[in-house]
Order: C-alpha cells, then structure tokens, then sequence
C-alpha cells in the first residue's frame, strides 16, 4: 500500500467513528494546547521580570557582607556579619583604587511604624546618603532628596515612599509636615515617585540619613566611619565597566578587611547581571514545571489514544481478517493502525497549536488578582509541540498497531 | 475448456500430498486434515462435501493460503508453497486465488466497488482509476452494474456474495475458493450463486473448488471430492449432470 491509499484509508477509518475520533483527539488538544498556553504565560513572566530588572539600570553592582562571615560565626571563629562599614563605602570612592566606579550609595534599615494624627502604618526604613536615589533610579516626585548635609547633621528629617504618604496624608502635600517614626519625631522632605510593578518597590519605604538611622532608630554607637551598613549600592562608570567595577570593589574591601591570599571574601557582589541570570535561570525551572504539568495531560491523552486504538482493533478483528485474506501483509495491518493514530494525534495537535495560540493570545495583558498576566507565543514551541504529539501517536499506536498486525487471518475472519 | 498455455504440458493447478493438519487443545491433538493427496487441474469444478468437522474448511484455508499444512507437500501453480514465509503467503493469497467465504466478509462501510477494489489497494502497480475500473468489470461480470454503490447492508444476501465473487476475481486469479458459498442463501440466491461460478469455469476457464452441504450444489459440479475426518473418502467425476448450464452474464441479469 502506497502512502496517499494508506492515509485515505486511515482517514475513513477514522471517519466512521466521528464522535470517538472527535473525544479521542480532543484529549490530544487538550494536553497540547495546556503545553503551548503554560509555556506562553511562563515566557511572558520570565521575560517581564528580566524587564524589571533590567530597569534598575545595568551598571548597579550590589555588596553584602558575605555568606563566609556566617560560616566563621558557626565555627565559633572570629568575625561576624557587620563586616561592612560606612568607611568600606567611602574607600569605594577613591578614583585611584577603584577607577570605574561611578557612584557609592551605602545603606542600613530600620523598621517600625510611621504616625501622623490618628493615621499610622508600617515603613520599610532605609538609612541613606544623597547617593541612593540615583543608584536605584528613583526619583522624587514632590519636595527634595536627603541631602549630605543632613547625614552629617544627624537630621530628622524623612522622604517617603507613595504608599506611606498616602496612607497618612491621603491627597495632601505631606512636605513639611511632622510625623513621628518609632516614636522619633521627623520632617517630612520629599516623596518619591510610585514604582508599582517594580522589583524593588519603595513605596513602602521610608528615606531617612545614614547617621540617624545608626544612631537613632538602631541606637548604634561608635565614630561615623564605623557605622555598619546592610549593603553598597555602587555604579560602574558605564554598563561595560561592570567587571572591572566588581574586581576593583573586590580589591578594596580585600585590602581593607586585611584578607589573605588564602581567604575567602567576607563579602559578597552581585551585579544587576547575575540577578537576571539567577532569576531567569529559577524562572526557566518554572517554564519547565509548567510545561511538564501540561506535559502529562498530553500523556494522558496519548494513553487515550492508545485506549481507544486496543478497541478499534478489536472492534475491527474482522475486517483485519478480510484485508488480510485478499493480500494485505502484516505491514500493510501495521500502518495503517500507526497512521490512524499519528493522524489522530497530528490532527489533535495543529488544533491544539491553534486553541493554545488563542488562549496565549487573549489572555496577553489579562489581570489575575491584580497581577497582570503576560504572554510570549514562541513558533518553536509550537513546531516542538507538533513533533511531541506526532511521537505520542507513534508510541501509543505501534503497541495496537503490532497486536492487529499480529492477528492470525482465519481466527480473525472467524471472530465476531 | 481453457488451459494456461498450449504449447507446455500444463501443471495441476493444485497438487497436495500427504498433507496433514493438526490442532492441538491441551494435551489432546485434533487431526484436521490426516493425509490429503490431491491433484486438481486447470479448468476443474470441484465440489467438497462431507459431514461438520471433517475438515473442508481447513482444507480450503490451506488451499487459499490462509493456513499450512503441519507436514507434506502442497504445489500451487508450480510453486511449493508450504514453508513460505508470511509475507510470502500474503502475496501469493493477492496474486494467484480468489476466495469467496460463506458470510461473505464484506468491509460493512464500503461502498460494492470499494470492496471489490480492496484486492488492488494491497498490491501495488495500480492507480486510483484503473483500480476502479478493474472493479466495475468485476461487479459487470456478476451482473451488478446496478449496484457499484450500494453498502452491503444496502443488498440482498445474493447480491453480497455476488460481491464477494467480483472480489476474488478482480484480479483475474485462475483458481476460485468458495467455502460454502450458499450456505446463507436461500435456494433462488443459491441457484444463481452457483450458475455464476459455472459460469465462471465454462465461459471464463476458471478453476474452482466450492466447499458445499448441498448435494444439488455438489451434482452441479464436475468432480465430487467427498471428506470424512480429515480423509478423501470418495473423488469422483460427475457423469450425470442434473441444472442444465446457462451463460450467466451482464445482459440476462440487467433485464431481470
Ligand atoms: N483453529 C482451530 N483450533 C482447533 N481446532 C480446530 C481449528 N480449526 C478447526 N479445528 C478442528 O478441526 C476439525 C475440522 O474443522 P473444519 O472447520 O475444517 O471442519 P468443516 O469440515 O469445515 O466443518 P463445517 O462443515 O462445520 O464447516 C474440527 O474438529 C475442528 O474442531
Ligand atoms: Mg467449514
């Protein structure tokens, strides 16, 4: 049998059980349009937080004291975790020793809850120099930034994020008022600009100087240069100076920490670079889960196929025996069982393409519980999808396939 | 009478010898066929008869290479077929023999001609066209020019089996099986079923062994080969043959 007689045979085969076809092939549609819609909306998360943090701005290099700290700490050696300090961050400025870094904006946090007239809510306090705005790119929408005087005034004074300015003054102007923060009274200064959807949403946070968040909020003591910061945020001179940026940070704070050659860091650098590779690389593991979850509803319907394939055999034991008797060879029995079955999940497949295309394509901007949803239709996984449901004919046809090929000519002309 | 070629000494048709079948159930041994020697020639018309059980239709299963023999000889056309391989037996099944069985095995769904092109679907060499062709000259040589269209379901029993025989001749074969053509038919059907395969060994030269319980049917035949448990038991020539012969064709039927 040529190929055209063998697919126009598996083709009115299969059309003479319309209903059951149709069942059958819609387990396959199912199982691949679920693969194509979840692998769509995975794409469009993965693809949308690497935009998010990609705003942040490229050049940010961030320092935390280092893992390594904690495991001296566990042995019982010296050394602990507030390996960082205020002078750490200002050696960082020196255009000798660390020529391709830009901007230094140390920090420190603080939490507690935020007063104004009978209105209160909880902050995420930040400690700040002048710096942070700019190295977190974000910006101030009524009022003024901390500035450096009022880190070495040790002021009170606060820019809040837009939440906590909403929260409290609702649609007035908070600039210039006075709210008290853990009970500490502070001059409201600025507010910034509302980042929703960002990474790392301020609108919580409230901006405070460095020195007063040492020591007023954590009642720290000791010389200003001692002042221990949560982290460095750092600027390379420009997105290509990234690397050369890290190695001089890893210098200074080497030297600095007084670190042998045989020492680990006591620090820890992260680039805008290697949070997107993380996060892109936990997002991918989340593409994958989404995509094997929608992988076995294509199982499923391939055992379907399979089902239903062991009954049609059986159901048509007599027919196999009358083709069988006018000529047809085992192999001629062989495909066509196979072709049915790859014609079924083929045709269940190019549907299943089309539905999974759709739902990816209105569901593209989609809110769920205020997260928008977003999508990324990707042709490859289409074509990849096609081939997976294809091989799933293949597979779960050849076993009916070899037992109607295997049936004994006169015992199938005799059954029933 | 038609032989295959004039010039040769034409080779028996079928030629079984010593040929046993046996069926094992368990521990105990069915002998089916229990030492057939046979010869049979171009251009015979052989009825099978004999009572339930005793081995006609393993017989016609062999001869229709459908089965083989647990041991001897079976010669097809020149060609020993025993000890040929499946796909062996499968082309020769395509090529050389046409059977026609008693519940006509007719694919329910297809149309007469698409049941009678099957043949041709499982051996290659033919188009769509020609293939249909070959099968209206079938069902115009049973007389159902009438009926190219029709779903078995759609025909009297008669017309099926005339259906059935257009199958196995549209290849052309020299050698027709039937196992008990008639045996769902009633006498009318009967009559006209086996006028066609005379008519077929007559007019057209074609070998044909019936399987049959009907003594009518076996005195219509020119040789009456008779089995009992799994043995020839009687192999004559009929003499004294009673329906006289018609030539069955397209005309007398279209003006029925
Ligand atoms: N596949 C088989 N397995 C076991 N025994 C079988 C098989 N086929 C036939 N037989 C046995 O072989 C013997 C001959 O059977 P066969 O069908 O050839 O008889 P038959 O002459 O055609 O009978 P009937 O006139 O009833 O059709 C019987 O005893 C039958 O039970
Ligand atoms: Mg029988």
């Amino acid at each position: 049998m040529n190929l055209t007689l063998l697919l126009s045979t598996a083709l009115s085969s299969i059309g003479t059980n319309k209903l059951r076809a149709g069942l059958t092939l819609l387990g396959i549609v199912i199982g691949v349009s679920s693969v194509i819609a979840m692998m769509a909306v995975g794409r469009g998360a993965q693809v949308s937080v690497t935009a998010r943090i990609s705003d942040l701005g490229t050049e940010l290099i961030t320092v935390r004291p280092g893992a390594q700290a904690l495991r001296f700490a566990f042995f019982g050696g010296g050394g602990n975790s507030d390996v960082l300090s205020l002078a750490d961050a200002l050696a960082l400025q020196d255009d000798v020793f660390a020529p391709d870094v830009r901007l230094v904006a140390p920090e420190n946090s603080f939490s507690g809850a935020a007063v104004f007239g009978a209105e209160n809510t909880f902050v995420n306090g930040v400690g700040i120099t002048a710096e942070y705005l700019e190295a977190r790119n974000l910006s101030i929408a009524s009022g003024r930034n901390i500035s450096n005087t009022d880190v070495q005034n040790i002021s009170n004074v606060v820019v809040l994020g837009f939440e906590i300015s909403e929260t409290l003054f609702a649609q007035r102007n908070p600039v210039g008022a006075t709210l008290k923060i853990s009970g500490r009274e502070f001059t409201v200064v600025g507010v910034m600009e509302s980042q929703e959807g960002t990474i790392f949403n301020p609108d919580n946070s409230a901006l405070i100087p460095i020195t007063t968040a040492h020591y007023r909020m954590n009642n720290g003591k000791g010389l200003v240069d001692s002042i221990s910061v949560s982290s460095i945020n750092i600027l390379a001179t420009s997105e290509d100076t990234v690397d050369h940026a890290r190695t001089d940070v890893s210098t200074v704070l080497r030297l600095r920490h007084e670190l042998g050659a045989d020492e680990d860091d006591d620090f820890l650098i992260t680039t805008q670079q290697d949070t997107i590779e993380t996060l892109e690389g936990t997002q991918g593991t989340f593409v994958i889960l989404l995509g094997s979850i929608a992988g076995i509803s294509l199982l499923v319907g391939g055992i379907g196929v399979m089902n239903i394939m062991l009954v049609s055999v059986t159901e048509r034991t007599r027919e196999i025996g009358i083709r069988r008797a006018v000529g047809a060879k085992r192999r001629d029995i062989l495909f066509q069982f196979v072709a049915e079955a790859v014609l079924m999940t083929f045709g269940g497949g190019i549907l299943g393409v089309l539905v999974g295309w759709t739902i990816a394509y209105f569901g593209d901007g989609a809110s769920v519980d205020g997260d928008i949803i977003e999508t990324v239709i990707e042709t490859h996984i289409a074509f990849i999808a096609l081939a997976v449901s294809v091989a799933v004919g293949l597979f779960f046809g050849i076993y009916p396939a070899v037992r109607a090929a295997s049936l004994n000519p006169i015992e199938a002309l005799r059954h029933e | 009478m038609t032989t295959n070629s004039l010039n040769s000494v034409p080779v028996p048709v079928i030629e079984l010898t010593e040929v046993t079948r046996n069926f094992q159930i368990g521990t105990h041994v069915v002998k089916a066929l229990d030492g057939i020697s046979l010869t049979i020639e171009q251009g015979e018309m052989v009825a099978i008869i004999g009572p339930s059980g005793s081995g006609k239709s393993t017989l016609m299963n062999t001869l229709g290479c459908l089965d083989q023999p647990s041991s001897g000889r079976f010669v097809l056309n020149g060609q020993d077929v025993s000890g040929l391989s499946d796909n062996q037996l499968a082309e020769t099944r395509s090529h050389q023999l046409g059977f026609v069985f008693q519940s006509y095995n007719l694919l329910p769904r297809e149309t007469a001609l698409s049941n009678v092109e099957l043949p041709l679907k499982y051996s290659g060499g033919y188009s769509g066209k020609s293939r249909r062709a070959a099968a209206r000259t079938a069902l115009d040589r049973v007389g159902l020019s009438e009926r190219y269209d029709h779903r078995p379901m759609q025909m009297s029993g008669g017309e099926q089996q005339r259906v059935g025989i257009a199958r196995a001749l549209v290849k052309n074969p020299d050698l027709i099986l039937a196992d008990e053509p008639t045996g769902n038919l009633d006498t009318k059907s009967s009559g006209e079923v086996i006028e066609m395969l005379r008519s077929l060994n007559e007019v057209d030269g074609k070998t044909i062994v019936v399987v049959t319980h009907d003594p009518e049917v076996a005195e219509a035949m020119k040789r009456v080969i008779a089995f009992r448990d799994g043995r020839i038991v009687e192999d004559r020539i009929v003499t004294d043959r009673a329906t006289p012969i018609t030539d069955y064709n397209v005309d007398s039927e279209a003006s029925e």
